[in-house]
C-alpha cells in the first residue's frame, strides 16, 4: 500500500476539492503543499502551538496532527477563506487596530480560533476568552492585545445584537 | 509525512476487530493526538494503523432506560463537555475533560484514547475511577465488561487484548445518582499542560443528618496507575461533615498515596498538594450537596 494515494473529497473554503493524498500525509501538508494555502503555518508539528489551526465542520483542530485522509467529506476553512472581495473580517481588522500582530506567524491560527469563538455568538468573560484561545501560542508575547481584540469584537457584536438575542444570551448565562 | 507502514480504515466495530486480527502488529488510532505524536517522536515510528474514527457506533453519549450512561469510546472531549446528559447527570466528568490540553486537542482527543493509552495523568481517569465506571470491549465474540479499576495494569499498559477494542464506557446509575463530584487538576499552567497531581472526589452526603454516607477519592499521578484511596474512604464513611472530617481526609490521604519524585515535582510537594486538593475537592462536593451552584 505504501505509495498508494487515496482520493479525498472535501470542501475547502467553500470550494469542492478532490485531491489524491498519501495516507501518511497530514492535513497541514495537503493544505500547504497541494492547495497552496500557506496561511496554515507549520510550527511545532505536535499539536501544541496552534499555528496550523483550521476549522473543520465548525470546530478548530490542529491540522499538523490530523491525517489528510480524515478530511474526506469534511468542510474545511482556512484564513484564506475569510476575506470577501478584498475585505477583511471584523476580527482581522480588530487584530490590526489592537496591535495584536507582531511577527505574524501565530496570527492565522489565532484568527481561526477567534473566528469560531465569535461565530458562536456568545459574550465571554476575559478569563473564558483566554481559556478558549489557550491552544494557540504567541512567542512575541502579544497575548494581552490578542485578548483585547477578541473582547472588543465580542462587545461590538453584543451591542449590535437585537434585544431578543440579548435575552437568549442572558438566559444561557443564567442557566 | 508520518512514518506509517500500513494504514487500514475500519467503518464498523466488526471491521475493526477483523483488521486487528489480520494485522496483529497494527495499532489502533482514533483522534490521533497521542498516537501521531508518538509516531513523530519516533516511539511508534514505522507502525501500522487501524483507524477507528469513522465508526459511528463509537460516538456519542446516551442515557439508557435503566439510568445507566453509555459514553462511546470515540466521543471527543469537547462533545462530552457540551453534552446535556453529562451536564445533568455527571457534570464532574465534563469538568474534568474540559481541562485536557487546549480547545483544538479537546476537539480531536477521545475519552477512549485517554484511557487506553494508560497514562496516569489522564484527566478522565480520576473521575471514571470515582464513578466506578465499567468498560465494554468488543473482540468479535461478545467482548468483555471490565471495571475501570482493573483496566490499568501499569504505566502505559491497559487490559486490552490483541484484536480487542474499547467500545463504551458505562456509568451505572447507582454510582452517580445522589452523588456530587469535583475534580482538581494541579498543573504548572492552566492550559496545554498535564497534571502534576490530580484528584477527583465523589461524595454522597445525607443533608438532614449531615453525614458522609459514601465517598470515593481517586488520584492521578500519585502512583503508577490512577489510585483509589480505599483506606481513607473506609475510615471516613459515616462521619459528620465538619472541619474534623476535612482535616482527617487531608491527613489520611497523605498517608495513603505514594507519589514519586519526578522532574515535574518532588514527592514531598506532591504529598503536600495531595492532602490539600483532596480536602478542597471534598469541601466543594459538600457545597454542591448543599445546593451550591456549579461554576
Amino acid at each position: 500500500m505504501k505509495g498508494d494515494k487515496i482520493l479525498v473529497h472535501c470542501t475547502v473554503n467553500g470550494k469542492e476539492t478532490a485531491e489524491y493524498v498519501d495516507p501518511r500525509e497530514s492535513l497541514l501538508e495537503m493544505l500547504r503543499n497541494r492547495l497552496g494555502l500557506t496561511s496554515v503555518k507549520k510550527g511545532c508539528e505536535v499539536g501544541e502551538c496552534g499555528a496550523c489551526t483550521v476549522i473543520i465542520d465548525g470546530e478548530t483542530i490542529d491540522s499538523c496532527i490530523y491525517l489528510a485522509v480524515w478530511a474526506e467529506g469534511k468542510n474545511i476553512r482556512t484564513l484564506e477563506g475569510l476575506e470577501k472581495n478584498g475585505e477583511l473580517t471584523r476580527i482581522q481588522e480588530a487584530f490590526i487596530e489592537e496591535g495584536a500582530v507582531q511577527c505574524g506567524f501565530c496570527t492565522p491560527g489565532f484568527i481561526m480560533s477567534a473566528t469560531v469563538l465569535l461565530e458562536r455568538g456568545e459574550t465571554l468573560s476575559r478569563e473564558s476568552i483566554k481559556k478558549q484561545m489557550s491552544g494557540n501560542l504567541c512567542r512575541c508575547t502579544g497575548y494581552q492585545n490578542i485578548v483585547n481584540a477578541v473582547e472588543k469584537v465580542m462587545k461590538e457584536n453584543e451591542k449590535a445584537a437585537s434585544p431578543d438575542k440579548k435575552k437568549q444570551q442572558e438566559d444561557r448565562n443564567g442557566r | 509525512m508520518y512514518d506509517i507502514e500500513e494504514y487500514y480504515n475500519a467503518g464498523t466495530i466488526k471491521e475493526a476487530v477483523e483488521l486487528l486480527r489480520e494485522h496483529p502488529e497494527a495499532r489502533i488510532i482514533s483522534g490521533g493526538s497521542d498516537v501521531l505524536i508518538k509516531i513523530r517522536e519516533g516511539k511508534l515510528a514505522g507502525t501500522s494503523l487501524v483507524c477507528i474514527r469513522d465508526i459511528r457506533e463509537l460516538k456519542g453519549v446516551k442515557k439508557m432506560d435503566s439510568g445507566d450512561i453509555y459514553i462511546g469510546a470515540g466521543t471527543v472531549f469537547s462533545h462530552i463537555v457540551n453534552d446535556q446528559v453529562i451536564q445533568e447527570n455527571i457534570p464532574v466528568l465534563g469538568e474534568a475533560v474540559d481541562q485536557v490540553g487546549g480547545p483544538q486537542i479537546r476537539n480531536i482527543g477521545t475519552i477512549g484514547g485517554n484511557i487506553c493509552n494508560g497514562a496516569v495523568s489522564a484527566d478522565s481517569a480520576p473521575a471514571l475511577f470515582s464513578l466506578n465506571a465499567l468498560l465494554r470491549t468488543a473482540d468479535g465474540t461478545g467482548g468483555r465488561t471490565v471495571p475501570v479499576r482493573d483496566f490499568y495494569l501499569g504505566p502505559g499498559k491497559v487490559d486490552i487484548k490483541p484484536g480487542e477494542i474499547l467500545t463504551h464506557i458505562v456509568i451505572p446509575e447507582k454510582e452517580y445518582a445522589g452523588y456530587q463530584g469535583h475534580y482538581i487538576k494541579y498543573s504548572m499552567r492552566r492550559a496545554m499542560d498535564i497534571a502534576t497531581l490530580s484528584c477527583c472526589v465523589i461524595s454522597k452526603i445525607d443533608r438532614e443528618k449531615n453525614i458522609l454516607e459514601d465517598i470515593r477519592i481517586t488520584f492521578g499521578v500519585a502512583a503508577p496507575v490512577p489510585f483509589r484511596c480505599t483506606r481513607t474512604e473506609e475510615a471516613v464513611k459515616g462521619a459528620k461533615v465538619n472541619e474534623a472530617l476535612y482535616q482527617a481526609i487531608e491527613d489520611k490521604v497523605r498517608e495513603e498515596i505514594h507519589p514519586r519524585d519526578s522532574w515535574r515535582a518532588s514527592k514531598a510537594f506532591r504529598l503536600q498538594i495531595g492532602g490539600e486538593i483532596a480536602k478542597r475537592a471534598l469541601i466543594r462536593t459538600a457545597e454542591l450537596a448543599a445546593g451550591g451552584e456549579r461554576r
